[in-house]
């Protein structure tokens, strides 16, 4: 069981509940991802609407613990408010934070991070800082009170992988103790068990399952993926050489010369 | 008296949060307001006062990543 700031998870695996091509596919993926916790977010509703109705109900229907996030939140107070509300709506007090910096990357306005962070901390709630892969940022993130990070290892929806594995090291190494998530960028399987490899705790991924050709299947390969790269972590991987090193004993082999 | 509401102008006889809420056919548990930037919880609204020109935001659940 991998135990999340107090909660026992079935599964390393998050997910993102965005860009599926129906209800019935993400409800599928989500069973086939055997995921224990969903991303979900809060927008405009039209008058007289039920589309936000509709949704929380078939989410509340899968039986798994919800993340909101506060997506699109360009500014501190932007985001403060956003996490409130959800707060309120999905009755949790856990927030994925996200303040974007960049419209094209999609990157995280690190500063307004903090200071989110700080507020909600104060305020009661688990924050899970969407971060970059910067130690020196996930210092002042813990020192905000976040409990956890979730850096990236590439853009949003980038589908690259990690693209700085070494930072990604230099962060296990910094902070044994902190629950880190890779949050964004991951696109194949490979990706996810890489990170798990390196002692990652869990991945949070969606555009690489939601816009799979078959999104039920990708999100069982990921979940295979993410248990392969944690068992492998906890296995003790061998460290590459720059030699061959033959694997069948030398000792008692036969003399034809 | 007049409202952004979402984004939009309108025109509404409403004066608290509830009653605008009940007025444009919004109703549901699932839903989170705010006014002009901060948050008004639910079991604030019936007493919560609008204002002209105020700005509401009224939210619900959606897909998220």
């Amino acid at each position: 069981m991998f135990d999340l700031l107090g909660t026992k998870l079935a599964s390393r695996l998050l997910l993102g509940t965005a860009q599926y091509p129906s209800p019935a596919i993400l409800a599928e993926a989500v069973k086939a991802s055997g995921t224990s916790v969903v991303t979900v977010s809060l927008r405009r509703e039209m008058a007289g609407g039920r589309a936000g109705e509709q949704f929380w109900s078939l989410i509340r229907s899968l039986g798994v613990r919800v993340l909101p996030n506060t997506a699109g939140c360009h500014s501190v107070k932007e985001a403060v408010t956003t996490a409130k509300m959800a707060r309120e709506v999905f009755d949790t007090s856990w927030i994925k934070l996200e303040v974007i910096g960049n419209h094209d990357t999609l990157q995280p306005d690190v500063f307004g991070l903090v200071e989110a962070a700080r507020i909600l901390c104060e305020d009661g709630f688990s924050v899970f800082p969407y971060t970059t892969d910067d130690v020196v940022v996930a210092e002042r993130l813990l020192e905000a009170g976040c409990k956890v990070l979730m850096p990236w290892c590439a853009p949003i929806g980038s589908a690259l992988g990690p693209v700085n594995i070494n930072a990604l090291r230099s962060m296990r190494g910094h902070f044994p103790d902190v629950p880190l998530i890779v949050d964004a960028g991951l696109g194949r399987p490979s990706h996810a068990a890489t990170v798990m490899e390196l002692g990652f705790d869990a991945v949070l991924l969606n555009t690489a399952v939601a816009k799979a050709a078959d999104p039920v299947g990708m999100a069982r390969a990921f979940s295979k993926a993410v248990d392969a790269g944690r068992e492998a972590y906890g296995s003790g991987l061998l460290e590459p050489r720059d030699v061959a090193v033959p694997s069948t004993p030398i000792i008692g082999r036969a003399d034809f010369s | 008296m007049k409202l952004i509401v979402n984004g939009e102008a309108l025109e509404v006889e409403a004066t608290t949060l509830a009653a605008l809420l009940k007025e444009l056919d919004y109703e549901g548990g699932w839903l989170a307001t705010a006014l002009n930037g901060d948050v008004v919880p639910a079991a604030e609204r019936a007493e919560f006062r609008v204002s002209e020109g105020d700005r509401i935001e009224i939210l619900s659940p959606m897909q998220g990543g």
